[in-house]
This record gives structure tokens, sequence and C-alpha cells, in this order.
């Protein structure tokens, strides 16, 4: 018969999918004997458990549904037990007034298909597994820049939030530390290194680092910036960096605040009655022009005034429609909440981000500090 | 999230009747009652779901603790019966989802006026003196299969119902989700489906139970649903002439007219 002499498997079934006719071919390939197939089994009798749920949950209803199912991977169990993976075709016969009759079935022996499926999956799960660690490095590498919770500064309410742009996927290029030099003597610095990646973060860790040795050295803020630029300048990175540096210090119980700036938008200072306003002039970017200028400003902070460091990515943050969250509207979120750091800190990060629809592209860091 | 969100929940039929409550199987969605369900809303309350990790449900809300055993299943029937404030429920489950009802009426008894069990099994694997009709290697090669072949139960799976411009009924809304399972979950669901026992949990159902049992089940053969029927005290069994493990899909009349017989008893 044409049947037997084809390169393919083919069956023919019940509706219920008792075997009548089993082909040569199919019976070369699996090792059965017709007499033990034919009127004896059903073609779901001849696949593994896997098969046979997956048979009874989606191929037989798909059948059922709509008279074909098309290139359903599947394996056969051979005489030997062999398992032979086959991709199956069928349709569903009816009789003039709609009765299933008959189910033809053709079966492609697909062991090649299979195996450079296996190999497919096999990379496939390489590569996740190895995106997993480098997700994991980014986000270790994250924590180590970023304190995971502001210190405990005795006369001042300090509270940091901190959000990567898109999926935490990557590292970010923000940055800020909150640290203690001496007794009433605190810095406070919140930067933004270009781009993102494994580089910046090389980056934001030499930054960090050297605004904690300078500051030990240098009580002005402008000389911590100017140490900041040199040693970016010498590192072999082509990145640059902006930060603001604010110190505070308290003397007979009064706060005072010098701060200096190098490319980065200047901090907020909400009075305890009154609107809130920048403070301190801007300076350039850090690691880029060879003799840059940095200058200090100084203000003195009465209790309930309340200093707002931030990054970029509060105040450019773009809405849908391209509109940038601007200054203002960082102003009227601080001029709004009066309570602690942490409140106002929450407000602003809840409010850019509402404005961007949760989808934040850049980097976003704010610091807020609350004299008590 | 809410649970009806979790879930899907779809809620048809007359306001404050008698609900009816549709739970699907291992491998499938809700649309394996698409063919019986509606035949229920002149006179029920009609509540069908996707369990976690299969169709609409919402797969964030998966977690492998939870969903480690039946138990987690059987809780979430009994969330979304009170969040949707249903009592004197008749519960009805395919497959892996009949355990699931066996848990969920045994926690809450109350609740529930009457359980159906569509090719139930309390225990897939043989053991001593009884037969589950599954091996310890053929779960072995299912879960393995299901490991290192995902591409046979994923992207292969999607395609099986395509679009069908001759049978409009099929929606888009069907093609597109028919019986959608996550491959990482359907994989734990699995182990967590073929190796439960609850064979000791059957003496606690205390409300009238069917069970529907194919003469022909290549999945819960017809002495499992026999077995499921002495253990449940007072339950019947119709043995429902279909071949396969869904009679949902494959004999929607015949199943139909075996769950009314038994839940429509004073009803209209």
């Amino acid at each position: 018969m044409l049947d037997d002499r084809v390169p393919c498997g083919y069956l023919s079934t019940t509706p219920d999918g008792v075997l009548v006719r089993v082909n040569a071919t199919f019976l070369a390939w699996t090792g059965h004997r017709r007499e033990d197939l034919v009127g004896r089994r059903r073609f779901v009798d001849l696949l593994p458990v896997g098969g046979r749920i997956y048979h009874e949950t989606h191929y037989a209803p798909a059948l059922r549904l709509q008279g074909t199912a098309r290139e359903i991977a599947l394996e056969v169990v051979c005489a030997d037990g062999r398992r032979l993976p086959v991709l199956v075709n069928s349709v569903l016969e009816r009789d003039a007034d709609g009765t299933p009759r008959l189910i033809r079935t053709a079966v492609f022996d697909a062991t090649e298909r299979r195996r450079y499926e296996q190999e497919m999956l096999a990379a496939t799960r390489r590569a996740e597994a190895s995106e997993a660690r480098a997700v994991e490095l980014a986000q270790t590498l994250q924590q180590t820049l970023i304190p995971p919770t502001p210190p405990q500064v005795p006369g001042l309410d300090v509270a940091a939030a901190y959000r990567p742009a898109g999926d935490g996927r990557h590292v970010g290029g923000d940055f800020y530390d909150v640290f203690q030099v001496a007794t009433d003597d605190w810095v406070v610095v919140l930067g933004d290194v270009q781009g993102k990646g494994v580089e910046a973060a090389v980056v934001t860790a030499l930054a960090r680092h050297t605004v904690r040795a300078a500051a030990v050295d240098h009580d002005a803020p402008r000389q911590v910036l100017h140490t900041l630029d040199q040693v970016l300048r010498g590192a072999a990175t082509d990145r640059f960096c902006t930060a603001v540096l604010a110190r505070l210090r308290r003397t007979d119980g009064t706060w005072r605040a010098s701060v200096a700036c190098a490319g980065h938008p200047l901090p907020l200072l909400r009075p305890s009655a009154g609107h809130p306003a920048p403070v301190g002039r801007h300076g350039p970017l850090l690691g880029v022009f060879p003799q840059p200028v940095f200058s200090d400003t100084e203000v003195t902070l009465a209790p309930g005034d309340t200093l707002v460091l931030f990054t970029d990515g509060v105040t450019e943050g773009r809405h849908r429609r391209g509109e940038l969250y601007g200054n203002d509207r960082l102003a009227a979120v601080v001029a709004e909440h009066r309570g602690p750091a942490a409140d106002v800190t929450d407000a602003i990060l809840a409010d850019v981000l509402r404005y961007q629809s949760g989808d934040a592209r850049d980097d976003i860091a704010v610091v807020t500090v609350a004299v008590l | 999230m809410t649970v009806v969100d979790r879930h899907d929940i779809r809620v048809s039929g007359v306001p404050g009747a008698q609900p009816i409550v549709f739970a699907h199987g291992f491998g499938c969605d809700q649309h394996m009652w698409r063919h019986v369900a509606p035949r229920f809303e002149d006179a029920f309350t009609v509540v069908t779901f996707d369990h976690v990790g299969a169709g609409g449900s919402d797969l964030a809300a998966y977690d492998p603790v939870r969903y480690g055993t039946l138990d987690g299943y059987a809780q979430d029937v009994l969330e979304i019966v009170r969040k949707l404030d249903l009592r004197d429920v008749v519960l009805v489950g395919h497959s892996v989802s009949a355990m699931i009802g066996v848990l969920a009426v045994a926690a809450e008894p109350d609740r529930f006026d009457k359980l159906v069990l569509v090719g139930p099994s309390p225990r897939y694997l043989d053991d001593d003196g009884y037969t589950g009709g599954f091996t310890r290697a053929d779960v072995a090669e299912l879960l393995e299969s299901l490991d290192s072949n995902y591409l046979g139960w994923s992207s292969a799976m999607a395609p099986v119902i395509m679009g069908n411009v001759d049978r409009p009924e099929l929606g888009a809304e069907l093609t597109a989700s028919f019986c959608r399972t996550d491959p990482d979950i359907a994989r734990r669901f699995a182990r967590v489906t073929f190796l439960s026992d609850n064979r000791a949990d059957l003496a606690r159902v205390p409300v009238p139970t069917l069970v529907l049992q194919c003469t022909d089940d290549v999945i819960a053969p017809v002495a499992v649903g026999q077995y499921v029927r002495d253990a449940i005290p007072g339950a019947r069994m119709v043995l429902l002439d279909a071949t396969g493990h869904c009679p949902n899909l494959s004999a929607p009349e015949a199943t139909t007219a075996a769950i009314a017989g038994f839940v429509r008893a004073g009803h209209p």
C-alpha cells in the first residue's frame, strides 16, 4: 500500500483513539507489531505519562474543537521502551451529519529536532543563570554604594531614598553618603556619576571613598570637591560626576551648614516658616575641567529648617508627554510636607514616580536633613 | 491584587441563587468548563476561576511555599468562597481539583452543600494493595519530561488551539488563553499533583458527594474512582460512557446531565 511506503508514520484511529490502521514506517520506527496495536491499543496508550496528560488536556480537545491539531511535540514509547521524539499532525473526519468518524494522524520523526531543542534549552538555561548572577552582582555592588539606612545624627533628623532606574538589573550612577567627621560635625554628600553599570560603579566607589578621606583633611566642602575633582581627573576613566556636599556643624546648640556644588542641582532649603529656596552656588562638573573653581555657601539652620539634596533623576523626571518634573513641582512637595524627614523624602519619591507613571528612566536619590 | 483578580474569577447565572463553583485540573484553566458551566446559569450562581499559574491568573501571586502542597490551592478555593460570600456551595472539581475540593470541604464543611469529583484520584502512584495507575518510573518520567522538555509544554502548547474563521465561537480570547500554563509553575504543580497522597482525607468529607468517572480514563482509572466512592461516606458514582480524562470537554452533555441529576434536586 502507498501508506506503507511514505517516509512518515501514518495512523488512523476511531474517534476514541483506538488504532484502526498503522503503516509500516511507524511499525519500523517503533518496533511494535501491527497485531499488537490494531484494534487493541489507543494512540494515547503509546505515549508516556507526560504525553498522555498533554494528549488529554490539549491535543484531544483541540482536535475536537477545530478538527485539526498540528505540529504537536510528543514522544512515542517504542516496543523496547525507547522513546521516539515525534511531531504529530492530526485531522478529525466527520460524517455528513457531523458525527466524528475517524482521526487520521501523520507522525514525523523529530529526533534531531528534539536534540537541537534540548541544546537551545540548555543554552537558554545557561544564559538565564548567567543573567541571574549578573543581577545579583549588580545588586550586591549597589548595596555597597548606598548606605542601607542613614546614620542616627544627634540633633538632626536624616532620611534618604534611592531608586535605581528600570528593573534593578543594572547598577545606577547615583550615590549618597552621610558620615561623621567629629562630634557635631557631619558630612552629607550626594552625587551622580555619568552612565551606569560596572564602570560607573567603580567611579562611584572612588568618589565616595575620596569624599570620606578628603573630609578629614579639609573643612570646606569646596576643598573636598576640589580633591575629588583631582582624583577623578587622575583616574583612568572618562566618566565625569556631579555632586553636592553639605557640611553640618553644631556650635553652641546651633547648626550651620556649608554647601558646595559641582555640576549638580542646588539643594532646597525650607525654613521652618517659609517657602523652599535653592541654597548654594552652581559649580563646574567634576573630572572635566583643568582649573575648576568651587565655592561654599554658609547658612544657619534653625529648628524645623529642612535641607533637601537630590539628583537630577527627580527634577528631570519626564511625563509621558515629555514635560519635565522640574524645580517648581519639587518645591511644592517640599513646601507641603512638614513632617519628619522620612515623610518629606517619601513624598518626593512618590510624587516624582507618579509623575512618570511609575516608570523612572533615571536613578532617583534624595537625602533630607531636618533640624530637630 | 484582589482574590478576584488573582484567580480571574468569573461569576454568571442567577444572583443570590445557590452557588456552583467549578475548579479546573492540572494543565487546564477555567475554559475547560465552557461547555458545562453555562448549563447551570438558569438556576445557580455560577463561578469559574483559574488556579494561580493557569489561564488568566496572576502569575506574580505564585508562592512556591504556599503552593507546595494541595492545601495551598484548597485555601485559595476557601478564600474565593469567602470573598464572594458564598454559602451552601456546590463545588465541582476536575482532576487534581477533585482532591483540592476534598481538602477545602473538609476544612470548612459549613460552607458547602455538595461535592462533585470529576475524574478524581487521591493517589496517582501505585502503592501496597493500591492501584493508582502510575508507577514511580511513570511519575519520574513525567516530572523529568516537564523539566527537560518544556518546549513541548510551553511554546508548542500555545498554538494547539488556533484561530479558526469557520468557528467564530472560538473567540480571540479563547485562542489566546486556552489552557495557558506557566511552564515553571506547571512543573511544580505536576510535582505536587502526582506525588500527593490524599487517601486519608477522603473520610473527612461530610457532604453528599458524587464521583464522575469515565469508562476509559488514562489518568484516573475506574478502580481509582471506585476507591474514592468507597472511601467517602455515602458517596455515589456515575460511570460516564466517555473516553479520556476530560469528560467536561469530550462528553459535556453526559457530564452536565450527571451533575444536574445530583445537584438539581430541590431546584426548579
